[in-house]
């Protein structure tokens, strides 16, 4: 409904100064390594980073899409074993105490450490590598659908109880579509934990994928290869993270535009108070 | 009284076992309630008098621990899902539009979506939610989220209704367009209607009969006849019988209030007043 000048206007102000941001930052990398003359193998300027990027284009895109594979199909199971233990663990008290702290537990064992077993029981191929994204990023979607599952009053499950609903009737219109802004946390959080999950994974034991890029590449002290795979594992976080901010926006318009409309008054509360 | 009574309450009590080898506590003791077809009652009390307890009771949501609650001369198999109840918070779900929340009842009483949506449109107008339709109830105001719950709870269809407290939470000139408006509305469906508040001045306006609550064991204290003319405007808040209906009244809960009893009044009666 806002005039498209605001719209314009409001983006421009989201976009620019972290833009800016990483010009300022970018500029003084790129002169500090050309006036202390620092070599390339030590810090490559961004320059030679954005050089290799090109240059190595094929061989960037070939190996991560291997890994963008493997991210993908681990990220899908962990938002399979994260929702499927929290919706159990909500289902009955007991389940929920003889479950929940051995969930806990597990978040306490350093998944990397286990990764050579894995490679011993599955192999070399993807299973190991799935298994190790999945094991990383599913705790913080099951706990945020565990207290999103929590969230739904108990008036309106009263309510609903009066209105003849059933078990699954007060599931499917109260406690689930309560829970999903909450599981939209917990995704974004595991997000960025599935990229770090599947560079560990590669690096114990693979043939092809960016974290396997990164240990061959460190092998010749080619830093600046390195550099290019680096900012190439960031893009694909940072894809998925906007992937599922973007699915948040269009599976719950109300919880994003509700939220708007209370932001917006906070703002400018404090730019009237400035 | 007279036979054909809408819904009886008889003999109502509710114990809560004390847990851990805490004294036993009596919500309800002995409560006797009755309401004629079309009839506007209200109970007034304290908190902690029982009135929720009270009120989930006849909503089904809890069984007493002895009395009978009696629908049209008869005990219902199940008294859940009876009667039409509307809880303290609007309970609206962020997640539907105003107009799907308030067709809530209609759904889970297997109307189709197209039909529902007819039924709740052509009440749209009546309830002030004109307009509004298509929006999230977050962005609705108070008054509006109150009538925008009275219609779901109308829609669900139930020849009784018990509203619970559903001006508490609202600014006193709000709460008095709402009365109004609710007068309006039952005065040309005639419902029953059960109304909990803990405004004196409220209830007489409201009903034909008022019951107060005493608290500790929550029990029926007074019962007063209403007499006054219909349809009513706020002048008549100015009136003697209105005074005097509010004295009578306020003479027990101050009681009440002040412990049981022990609290003597030795203000002079409105009635040596006049």
């Amino acid at each position: 409904m806002a005039a498209p000048g605001t719209r314009a206007r409001r983006v421009s102000a989201a976009v620019l100064p972290p833009l800016l941001f990483a010009v300022f930052v970018l500029g003084v990398w790129q002169l500090y390594t050309v006036i202390g003359d620092i070599k390339e193998s030590t810090l490559p300027p961004p320059t030679a980073v954005a050089e290799a990027l090109w240059n190595d284009r094929t061989m960037l895109l070939e190996n991560a899409w291997v890994t963008i594979k493997e991210i993908l199909i681990g990220f899908f199971f962990a938002i399979i074993l994260g929702v499927g233990l929290a919706v159990l663990i909500r289902s009955s008290r007991t389940v929920e105490r003889a479950i929940y702290p051995w969930l806990v537990v597990s978040q306490m064992v350093p998944i990397p450490a286990i990764a050579p077993l894995l490679i011993i029981w599955f192999g070399f191929e993807m299973q190991p590598k799935i298994i190790v994204i999945m094991l990383v990023s599913f705790f913080p979607i099951a706990v945020n659908t565990i207290d999103g599952l929590r969230a739904a009053e108990p008036e309106l499950l009263n309510l609903l109880k009066t209105l003849k609903a059933n078990k699954w009737q007060r599931f499917r219109k109260a406690q689930l579509p309560a829970a999903l802004p909450f599981l939209f946390s917990g995704l974004k959080v595991a997000a960025a934990l599935s990229v770090i999950g599947a560079v560990f994974a590669e690096w114990v034991g693979a043939s092809e994928g960016l974290g396997y890029l990164i240990l061959v590449l460190n092998n010749q002290t080619a830093t600046t290869e390195m550099f290019a795979v680096i900012v190439t594992l960031a893009s694909i976080g940072i894809a998925l993270f906007l992937i599922v901010t973007l699915l948040e926006r269009l599976l719950l318009p109300w919880y994003y535009e509700s939220r708007e409309s209370e932001g917006e008054g906070l703002h400018l509360e404090i730019e009237d108070k400035v | 009284m007279q036979a054909g009574s809408k819904l009886r309450i008889e003999g109502l009590s509710k114990t809560y076992r004390g847990t851990g080898g805490g004294e036993n506590v009596t919500a309800l003791k002995d409560v006797g309630i009755e309401i004629g077809a079309g009839e506007f009652v209200s109970i007034v009390g304290p908190s902690g008098c029982g009135k929720s307890t009270l009120f989930n009771i006849i909503a089904g949501l809890i069984r007493p621990s002895g009395g009978k609650v009696l629908l049209d001369g008869r005990q219902p198999d199940e008294l859940l899902g009876s009667v039409g109840y509307m809880p303290q918070r609007d309970c609206l779900m962020p997640w539907r539009t105003v107009l799907d929340n308030t067709t809530l009842g209609l759904e889970l009483n297997g109307v189709r979506k197209k039909e529902a949506h007819k039924q709740a449109l052509a009440e749209f107008e009546r309830f002030g939610l004109s307009g509004f339709e298509k929006h999230w109830p977050a962005k609705l105001s108070g008054g509006m989220k109150q009538r925008a719950a009275l219609l779901r709870t109308f829609l669900a269809g139930r020849d009784v209704m018990l509203l619970d407290e559903p001006f508490g939470a609202l600014d006193a000139l709000t709460r008095a367009n709402m009365q109004q408006w609710l007068l309006d509305v039952w005065q040309e469906d005639r419902k029953t209607i059960l109304f909990v508040t803990h405004d004196v001045e409220e209830a007489i306006y409201l009903s034909d009969r008022v019951y107060v609550m005493s608290g500790r064991p929550g029990r029926v204290s007074l019962d007063i006849e209403v007499s006054l003319s219909r349809p009513r405007k706020p002048e008549i808040t100015m009136s003697p019988e209105f005074l005097l209906l509010k004295q009578k009244l306020l003479r027990p809960l101050e009681e009440a209030a002040a412990g049981g009893g022990l609290f003597v009044d030795d203000r002079p009666t409105l009635e040596e007043q006049l």
